[in-house]
């Protein structure tokens, strides 16, 4: 076996380890900072691997290719930042409803628009649940180191392999760029998963087929002929006006995420035990977070931190416990309060909650953090 | 914060500031037997601007990744140096390019003035190593990697046919720094 390689990389860098790793053999994209150096790398790694990568003429072509690349039977990812991902949803919507597992990397830059291209953010926290029309399920996650992101982009194919849907995987643009040191993981240190493969004839095969909460998916080009479309389809694929099929698959594909929440939620918890205020953020807003916790415990101030690794499913369960028992939940994130509406809805007032905001394209500090936490004390 | 040490370096881009940073960072992390984060910015251009790149160097975990009160600060543009030095903590360093800085910020900290990269014009004839000269200076100047780590992770970063140039500005910068200690 190889020895362990320590390196120093590059969010983005690490980013495009944990695919490879993962099994991703398809890449598809449009570059955009601050994502290209995923993209970069993927069109020098993949073709050595015998994998594919194209870039497309655009952004929506970019996924669409992938979701292609995908149905074809290869692992694919699309990566791109605010304003790529905006033209994405449209895919997004359209991997939910038909089922392809894909993985949309989304590297946070400063918006609207085309904003704030060498800035951090977070701003597309509620664009990646609600980008897409209509009620479909979202699984995002949201790494806070260099090594956390080529783990949790594993963890994102693997999802996408298990649930056979879009999982996006959300960081900023401070930890794409930013270098740590990381041990590529040797094969088999990490599981990879991967979809379930029909096991009846072509003939006796169902796309959608309704004796499975999440049927099984056979390769394009393998001898499973089925039809795929946008449209509420019936088991077989083709287009249905039945309300009954509509309601169930409606609610199916839904139900495949929220039975297995438990498992796709991964909090972690900072000092949380004897915490009287606790602060709740992600990506590397999480690390001004954790270094402000230990500052203010140097002073005597019972602070912690609740750190989610998957935003998309919430994390209700996590946060209403600690909000039955806290004085306050501080929420510090690189939009305009948009985590902070989630944490109100969960604790639904048995705490104060309270946002700490930044859209300057500067990240969050430890200081600011400090100071909002002794507010409440 | 004291398990913190923080170094920027900071000029326009194109003047390899970043590459600075990351060689660095490997000095510390993978050269060596330290933590370390290197972090950058810059502007939407791909030249000109002021950038900066900043690595922070500790035995334990590093949390933010940003310089909060920097040891030790190099400026190679006076736009950088009067855009970036503020945060400069007391008793730290700032080193400076004498031929572009000529407007020395005030505060508490140690400023040093070297003509970097005149003297990777003069002494190399090309200018372009002018930000490994720099290095050597920082790693001669802080300590807080080893001159041997810091060789290490040049070579390892340069083509093997400048392998030659960047040993010698790396030895003009550990010397220079030397002198002006």
């Amino acid at each position: 076996m190889a020895e362990k390689k320590k390196k120093l990389l590059q969010g983005n860098e690490a980013c495009v380890e944990g695919a490879l790793y993962a099994g991703c053999r398809f890449y598809a994209g449009y570059p955009i900072t601050p994502s290209t150096e995923i993209m970069e790398g993927m069109s020098v790694r993949l073709p050595k691997l015998g994998g594919k990568f194209i870039q497309m003429e655009d952004e929506i072509g970019g996924i669409a290719a992938a979701l292609g690349g995908s149905l074809a039977g290869l692992k694919s990812m699309t990566a791109t930042s605010g304003p790529g991902f905006s033209l994405k949803q449209e895919c997004i919507g359209y991997a939910c409803l038909t089922e392809i597992p894909l993985v949309i990397v989304d590297v946070m830059r400063g918006g609207p628009s085309t904003g704030y291209p060498t800035g951090p953010s977070q701003s597309d926290i509620m664009q990646a649940k609600w980008g897409t029309h209509g009620d479909h399920p979202v699984i995002a996650l949201t790494p806070s180191t260099v090594p956390e992101i080529l783990t949790e982009t594993i963890r994102a194919f693997n999802l996408a392999e298990q649930f056979r849907t879009p999982v996006m995987v959300l960081y900023d643009e401070i930890l794409g760029h930013m270098r740590e040191p990381v041990t590529i993981p040797n094969p088999g240190e990490f599981a990879v998963e991967d979809r379930a493969k029909p096991e009846v004839k072509p003939e006796d095969y169902y796309p959608y087929d309704d004796k499975f909460l999440i049927a099984p998916l056979a390769p394009f080009g393998s001898g499973y002929r089925f039809h795929v479309t946008g449209l509420n389809h019936k088991q077989d694929g083709f287009p249905t006006n039945d309300s009954k099929v509509i309601r169930e698959n409606n609610l199916r594909i839904m139900r495949k995420v929220d039975i297995n929440r438990e498992t796709i939620w991964k909090n972690e918890e900072v000092m949380l035990d004897d915490a009287e205020v606790v602060i709740f953020t992600v990506g590397s807003t999480a690390r001004s977070a954790r270094f402000a916790v230990n500052e203010l415990r140097k002073v005597g101030v019972k602070a912690g931190l609740l750190r989610p690794l998957t935003i998309w499913p919430f994390p209700d369960r996590a946060v209403a416990e600690i909000s039955s028992r806290v004085k306050a939940i501080i929420v510090p994130e690189l939009n305009l309060g948009q985590m902070t509406l989630e944490v109100e809805r969960v604790a639904k007032g048995r705490c104060a909650v309270e946002g700490l905001y930044r859209v300057d394209g500067e990240p969050i500090t430890p200081s600011q953090i400090f100071h909002e936490v002794r507010k409440y004390l | 914060m004291s398990d913190r040490y923080e170094i920027r370096f900071s000029g326009s881009g194109g003047q390899g500031m970043i590459l600075a940073g990351i060689i660095m960072a490997e000095a510390a992390a993978i050269y060596g037997d330290k933590n370390a984060v290197q972090s950058q910015s810059y502007g939407p251009e791909s030249r000109g601007g002021a950038s900066k790149a900043e690595v922070i160097i500790s035995d334990g975990p590093i949390d933010y990744p940003k310089a909060t009160a920097i040891d030790c600060m190099l400026a190679m543009t006076q736009e950088a140096c009067t855009k970036y030095h503020g945060d400069i903590k007391s008793g730290g360093i700032l080193l400076v390019d004498s031929e572009e800085v000529k407007t020395i910020p005030q505060g508490a900290f140690k400023v040093l003035s070297f003509p970097i990269i005149g003297t990777a014009r003069e002494a190399l004839g090309k200018t372009i190593v002018a930000n490994i000269i720099s290095l050597g200076m920082i790693a001669e100047l802080t300590g807080v990697v080893t001159n041997e780590a810091v060789e290490k992770a040049v070579l390892s970063r340069v083509p093997p046919a400048f392998l030659d140039l960047n040993k010698k500005a790396l030895q003009i910068g550990f010397e220079s720094a030397r002198k002006l200690k």
